[in-house]
């Protein structure tokens, strides 16, 4: 008897399993479908996306419009293709990455482990600046670029997404290192450590699922950004963003359909590869301190 | 002045005092033990020590050199915390040196001074290790290998053993005495552990609510407590105090307990001047629970054995000994009997008052009659 009903609660395990996978499977094939055609569509030449074969499978197999995209397409007046622009992006996410990351991670170090008057007032208007709509800081922004000189620059740029990137970058530093024990801040005070020293030798190496978390959060925020590179930094200094744009915008005659859609991946790509290589951290990061372990 | 002087200490935060005027002088050597319940000040005062709180008042002297404003780095102390706050990014030996590497001494004499650490506690084998793949009593080691590697002036220990199993608890109890022995060094030493206070100390200061009650000797602080607080928060099981009153009869001052029918009277022989002016007062009268044992496991050396005759509550065996509990003065008193002593729930039974031991306290101010 007892074997039976074990038996079936297997069986029904297993119909049950089935169910979750093809479902799961159905949702799957339904978010990646965009990404194939994309994919397939880069990969065949113009004619035949224009006789009507969106979706099937390229006859003639061809890298064309992906060299085009990269160096020869045109973008506003020249035909560099979008390679400089790509560079801009590297250089503008790079560096405003890596700043405001660890300028969160000092402001977090700081507001939870060296105690000040008015600490939860500095972080209330930290948290504040995460809910400021973009629009409303364009034309202050554009004024402090003009004063600083790096109005249409990708310094302007670093410097627009380091300022805005703080807010949330200390958010998530300050709510990490809240759960961090302030004991061992208090053993590496007695040992002689300074601030900086601490915050290199003992907190820093043990942050490593936040960083991925806020770098994470911040490059996609920065690289995916439009509209402060449409504003501050057009022409030869507008990130990737804005020249796929141009690029899809600026083709006289016939549109170059596998072009763009080869394009539109590479201003995609970095943002998929950084969710791949490290966006197992991403969940465990967020988790951390929420519950022990 | 002593080694390490702590005078008129207060703290405040904001209006609150939190510590009243402490005024201890440690000398060196001494093992100092702060006891007293959560949210009594000790902790605080250590931190004052330390160097991470700061001093509202008073001044805190180590060598003759005040060190209110001195670093924590600079004050030549080292601790040991509760949770050990060993740096889990490191391995033990960098643990340990991290200190040494802090203050810019060379690797070689810090290689030396950590291996002379390591010979000393056990732990040679641990030093590759992460402070993660350790168990409890070997990150205790290591969180005293890394205050003792800086040969500093002042020990202090913040709790240091109540993270660990009751057993191994006892064990490192006995290994940091054994070390106090050894090294001769100077230590402050914090738990609520009355037991810890008692085995370890040289001398004890007792804290509740941000003054120190009573500062003495274990042996002090147990047989003469200075105020009922201190008579029932240190020893377990914590001491009987009972409301009684002093007659004095037949030319001798008696403690007579309870009323009534039920009126018990207990002989206080050598009584101090003091008790006089409180003849025909109530009183409270603190016995300790080994003074009340069987007629057959009282003190021998005592002169003042008095026997009571009482109903029997509760017994508790405890293996070397048995707890009995008894009603008097309409409150629970306990007494702490030989294993084998015939004391039945609820038969009379004729206990063995060692009234030498006793000792009353003024019901008003609490404070002990002496």
């Amino acid at each position: 008897m007892a074997v039976a009903s074990s038996d079936t609660a297997i069986r029904s395990s297993n119909v049950t399993r089935t169910f979750i996978y093809l479902f799961l499977l159905l949702f799957a094939l339904f978010y990646l479908m965009p990404l194939v055609i994309m994919v397939l569509n880069s990969l065949k030449p113009l004619s035949e996306i224009t006789s009507g074969g969106m979706i099937a499978m390229p006859r003639e197999w061809t890298i064309e419009p992906w060299l085009s995209a990269w160096s020869t397409a045109q973008i506003g007046v020249e035909p560099t293709g979008l390679r400089p622009y790509f560079i801009n992006s590297i250089a503008m996410a790079v560096p405003a990455v890596a700043i405001s990351t660890v300028a969160g991670a000092l402001n977090g170090y700081v507001l939870t482990k060296w105690h000040f008057r008015g600490a939860t007032w500095i972080f209330g208007l930290l948290l504040f600046s995460c809910f400021i709509p973009f629009q409303i800081v364009l034309i202050p922004m554009a004024r402090i670029l003009g004063l600083l000189e790096i109005a249409g620059t990708t310094y302007g740029l670093i410097l627009v997404h380091v300022v805005y990137g703080i807010g949330f970058s200390t958010l998530y530093f300050r709510n990490y290192y809240a759960a961090f024990p302030t004991e061992l801040v208090r053993a590496a005070q007695i040992d002689g450590a300074g601030f900086f020293q601490i915050f290199w030798r003992i907190m820093l190496p043990s942050s490593g699922p936040i960083i991925a978390v806020c770098c994470i959060w911040q490059f996609t925020n920065i690289w995916n950004d439009f509209l402060f590179g449409a504003s501050f930094a057009s022409g030869d200094a507008a990130p990737m963003t804005v020249a796929l744009n141009n690029l899809v915008n600026s083709s006289t005659g016939e549109r170059p359909y596998n072009v763009h859609f080869a394009g539109a991946i590479m201003a995609a790509g970095p943002t998929l590869l950084v969710y791949i290589v490290a966006g197992r951290y991403f969940v465990r990061g967020l988790m951390a301190g929420s519950v022990k372990g | 002045m002593g080694f390490l002087d702590i005078n008129n200490v207060t703290k405040s935060y904001g209006a609150v005092e939190v510590l009243h005027k402490v005024d201890i002088q440690v000398e060196e050597g001494e093992f100092l033990v702060l006891v007293g319940p959560s949210g009594c000040g000790k902790s605080t005062l250590l931190n004052m020590i330390a160097g991470l709180e700061g001093i509202s008042s008073g001044e805190i002297a180590i060598k003759d050199r005040v060190v209110n404003n001195v670093t924590p780095s600079k004050r030549n102390i080292a601790m040991v915390f509760q949770s050990y706050a060993l740096y889990p990014n490191m391995t033990v030996g960098q643990n340990i040196t991290f200190g040494l590497e802090m203050q810019g001494t060379p690797k070689a004499e810090r290689d030396k001074a950590m291996a002379e650490v390591a010979s000393l506690l056990q732990i040679e084998n641990l030093l590759a290790r992460k402070p993660g793949q350790l168990s409890g009593g070997q990150r205790q080691r290591v969180a005293m290998g890394r205050a003792l590697v800086r040969d500093p002036d002042v020990f202090l220990f913040d709790e240091p053993l109540s993270n660990l199993d009751a057993k191994l608890r006892v064990d490192m109890r006995t290994e940091i005495k054994k070390l106090h022995q050894k090294l001769g060094t100077t230590i402050v030493y914090v738990t609520h552990d009355q037991i810890e206070a008692m085995t370890l100390s040289t001398r004890i200061a007792v804290m509740y609510d941000g003054y120190v009650q009573q500062l003495g000797t274990p042996k002090e602080i147990y047989d003469t407590p200075a105020n009922i607080f201190v008579a029932t928060f240190m020893g377990s099981p914590a001491m009987n105090v009972l409301p009684a009153k002093l007659v004095e009869m037949n030319g001798a001052i008696h403690a007579e307990v309870g009323s009534g029918d039920g009126e018990k009277h207990l002989r206080i022989e050598n009584a101090p001047e003091a008790y006089r002016s409180y003849i025909g007062k109530s009183v409270m009268l603190g016995i300790r629970p080994e003074a009340i044992t069987d007629p057959e496991g009282a003190d021998r050396n005592s002169r003042n054995i008095q026997a009571l005759t009482n109903m029997v509550g509760v017994t508790e065996p405890a293996g070397a000994d048995t707890f009995v509990t008894m009603e008097l003065a309409g409150k629970d008193c306990v007494a702490r009997m030989r294993a084998d002593a015939e004391a039945h729930p609820g038969q009379p039974f004729e206990f063995a008052v060692n009234m030498d031991k006793a000792v009353l306290f003024d019901p008003q101010t609490e404070e002990r009659i002496a």
